[in-house]
C-alpha cells in the first residue's frame, strides 16, 4: 500500500510515524523482506559527515555610521567576496587566510562564529557620495550579523572516488595522505547510510526538500554543481560511479560545530566537514528496494593520485563492502583503506533525525521541483589567448 | 612502574648476543618490541619499550651501555586531542603500526600508545588539528 508524503506528516504530527535509520532498515528488509518492511516503516534517515570544500556562508553586517560600500573584506585576515551590495558578503570554506596560510581559512572563520567567537571585520572600500567611508576595522560575532545562512553550492555526492598514489613519493591530497607505491587506500563516503545511495533516482530528494544540515532544518535549493545523471552513473538502480550532488541552504544561527567543522588538510587547504541527514519516506515497495541497497552492492572506483591529470588512471572497481574491510587488493597486493568521511559523526545524525522526526519536532517536505534527469560534467575548454 | 621507549643501535659484532634476554632476566624488565631491524654482522636496530621500576630501567640502560650498545630515549610522544576528533579515520590511513585504529563495528577511533612509533605522520594527516606532539625533558 502506497504513502503519501501528506499521510506520513500526519502520522509525525500524531506521534504515531515509525522512523528507523538506514542501517536499521536494510537489516530489517534482510530479516522480514522489502514488502513487511515496506508496510511497517514510515521514514528513513540517512546521513554523511566529509569535508565538502564547495561550501560557504552568506552574511549581512548592517550598516556603520557613517557608512561604507565594502569592497575588499576580511574576516579574521580571511578574504570574503566584496562584489556584492554594501554590507553582504560571501565567505568560502576554501579561502585561505592572508597571515596563517594553510592552518586557517574561511572554514574556521565559519567555526568560530557558530562557538560565538568574535571575529574581526576588516573592509576597505573607494567611497562614494552615498557611502562615503573608506576603511572600517571591528568585531563580529554570530549574534550580532542580520543574516547568516550556509550556501553550499556542492555537498552530499551521490559517490566518489577512492584514491591512491602509484608515484614513490607521499602525496598530500583532498583525499588525505596517500602513501607511496600504492601504501593505501582512502575513501570518502558513508556509503550504505550515504543520501543518495538510497534514493538514486530522486524520487523523494528534489528542490526544497527539507534535510537536517549541521544542526539546523535547511533545504535543497539545486542541484549542485559538477551534477552527473545518466545511465552510466545508475545501472539496475544503484550507483555504480560518481554522480549527482547538491546545493543546500541554512539558517547558521541554529547550527552547532558539533556537526560543522573546520578541517585543514596539510599542502592542500582548509576545508569544511558539513553534517547532512536526509529523511527519505518509505512511499511504496520500490521506495523499500532503493533504500535496502548494502554496501556489497554499491561500488566506487580506485583512482591513481599520483597521475596529475584531469582524467586519472582507474585501477579498478571496488565495493563499499571491500573498502570497510580495511583492505584492499590491489596489483596482487592486500593494501590498508582508510576513510576520511566520518560514519560514527554520521549514524549520530541519523540517529538524531530520527528522534526529531519521532517527536514530531522535524517534517517531511516534498520537493517542490525534481532535479534534472540529465546531468553532464563537462570539462573546461583552453581556448588559446589572441 | 614505569614506561620509557628506547631506540637502540647495536654494533655488528653484538646483534647475536641475547642482550635483550638478559635486560629481561637480570633487570625485570618488561620487553615490548616495536621495531626491529637485525640481521647477522650488520649495525642492528631495535625500538622497544621498556617497562619496570625506575631504577631497574637506568640499570638495564647501563648495561646496554657496558655492552657497547648506543640507546637513545624518546623524550616525546604523540596526544590525540580527543575532543576535537571527529573519527574520521584520515589518521589511520598512515598509521605503519595500526596504533591508530578504528575499532570494529563502531567506527570509532583507538588510540593504542604503546604501538606508537612516533613517526609523526598522523600529525600532518590528521585534517581536526586532533594529533599533537608533546616533547618533555
Ligand atoms: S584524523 Fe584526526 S579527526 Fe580524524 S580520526 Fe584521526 S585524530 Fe580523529
Ligand atoms: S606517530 Fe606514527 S606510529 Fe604513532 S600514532 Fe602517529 S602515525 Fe601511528
Amino acid at each position: 500500500m502506497a504513502k503519501s508524503f501528506d499521510e506520513i506528516n500526519s502520522k509525525i504530527k500524531d506521534g504515531e510515524v515509525v522512523v528507523v535509520t538506514a542501517e536499521e532498515f536494510k537489516d530489517l528488509v534482510e530479516q522480514k523482506g522489502v514488502s513487511q518492511a515496506a508496510k511497517e516503516v514510515d521514514v528513513v534517515t540517512t546521513a554523511t559527515f566529509s569535508p565538502m570544500c564547495s561550501s560557504g556562508a552568506f552574511l549581512n553586517f548592517g550598516h556603520s555610521d557613517p557608512p561604507i560600500r565594502m569592497s575588499k573584506i576580511w574576516l579574521n585576515d580571511v578574504p570574503a567576496y566584496g562584489g556584492l551590495a554594501a554590507v553582504d558578503t560571501y565567505i568560502g570554506a576554501t579561502e585561505l587566510s592572508e597571515t596563517r596560510g594553510f592552518e586557517y581559512g574561511g572554514a574556521q572563520v565559519i567555526q568560530d562564529l557558530l562557538d560565538g567567537k568574535r571575529v574581526e571585520l576588516r573592509a576597505e572600500s573607494y567611497g562614494t557620495d552615498c557611502y562615503p567611508r573608506k576603511e572600517i576595522t571591528t568585531y563580529i560575532t554570530l549574534d550580532d550579523l542580520n543574516q547568516a545562512y550556509l550556501y553550499n553550492p556542492r555537498n552530499v555526492y551521490q559517490n566518489y572516488n577512492a584514491a591512491t598514489n602509484s608515484t614513490d613519493r607521499m602525496l598530500h591530497t583532498y583525499m588525505g595522505t596517500l602513501l607511496p607505491q600504492c601504501g593505501n587506500v582512502t575513501y570518502c563516503t558513508s556509503g550504505e547510510l550515504s543520501p543518495l545511495f538510497n534514493d538514486p533516482v530522486f524520487r523523494t530528494i528534489g528542490i526544497g526538500t527539507r534535510i537536517f544540515l549541521g544542526g539546523a532544518q535547511g533545504y535543497v535549493a539545486w542541484e549542485g554543481t559538477q551534477y552527473i545523471r545518466n545511465q552510466e552513473v545508475i545501472r539496475d538502480g544503484v550507483v555504480q560511479y560518481s554522480g549527482a550532488t547538491l546545493a543546500v541552504i541554512g539558517d547558521m544561527k541554529n547550527m552547532s560545530s558539533r556537526f560543522i567543522r573546520a578541517a585543514s588538510f596539510e599542502k592542500y587547504g582548509t576545508t569544511l566537514f558539513v553534517g547532512i541527514g536526509i529523511p527519505i519516506p518509505v512511499l511504496d515497495e520500490d521506495m523499500a528496494s532503493f533504500l535496502a541497497v548494502r554496501n556489497r552492492d554499491i561500488y566506487t572506483q580506485i583512482v591513481d593520485y599520483g597521475v596529475p591529470r584531469r582524467s586519472r588512471p582507474v585501477l579498478r572497481k571496488v565495493s563499499y563492502e571491500e573498502l570497510r574491510s580495511g583492505s584492499v587488493e590491489l596489483n596482487g597486493k592486500n593494501v590498508p583503506t582508510a576513510p576520511l568521511s566520518s560514519l560514527r559523526k554520521a549514524r549520530e545524525i541519523a540517529q538524531l533525525l530520527k528522534s526529531l522526526i519521532s517527536q514530531g519536532k522535524f517534517f517531511l517536505q516534498e520537493p517542490i521541483q525534481k532535479l534534472h534527469e540529465e546531468g553532464r560534467f563537462n570539462p573546461l575548454k583552453e581556448t588559446e589567448v589572441e | 612502574m614505569q614506561k620509557v621507549k628506547v631506540f637502540m643501535y647495536f654494533p655488528p659484532e653484538k646483534t647475536d648476543k641475547p642482550i635483550t634476554y638478559r635486560l629481561v632476566k637480570d633487570y625485570g624488565l618488561m620487553f615490548n618490541i616495536l621495531q626491529a631491524q637485525i640481521q647477522p654482522n650488520k649495525k642492528g636496530r631495535l625500538m622497544a619499550e621498556l617497562e619496570g621500576t625506575a631504577e631497574n630501567i637506568e640499570k638495564g640502560l647501563q648495561y646496554l651501555e657496558e655492552q657497547g650498545v648506543e640507546y637513545r630515549i624518546f623524550n616525546k610522544n604523540i596526544i590525540w586531542h580527543e575532543e576535537k576528533c571527529v573519527h574520521c579515520g584520515a589518521c589511520t590511513a598512515v598509521c605503519p603500526s595500526r596504533a591508530l585504529n578504528m575499532n570494529g563495528d563502531e567506527w570509532t577511533l583507538t588510540f593504542d600508545h604503546s604501538q606508537c612509533l612516533m613517526c609523526e605522520l598522523c600529525v600532518k594527516a590528521c585534517p581536526l588539528n586532533a594529533m599533537d606532539v608533546n616533547i618533555f625533558i
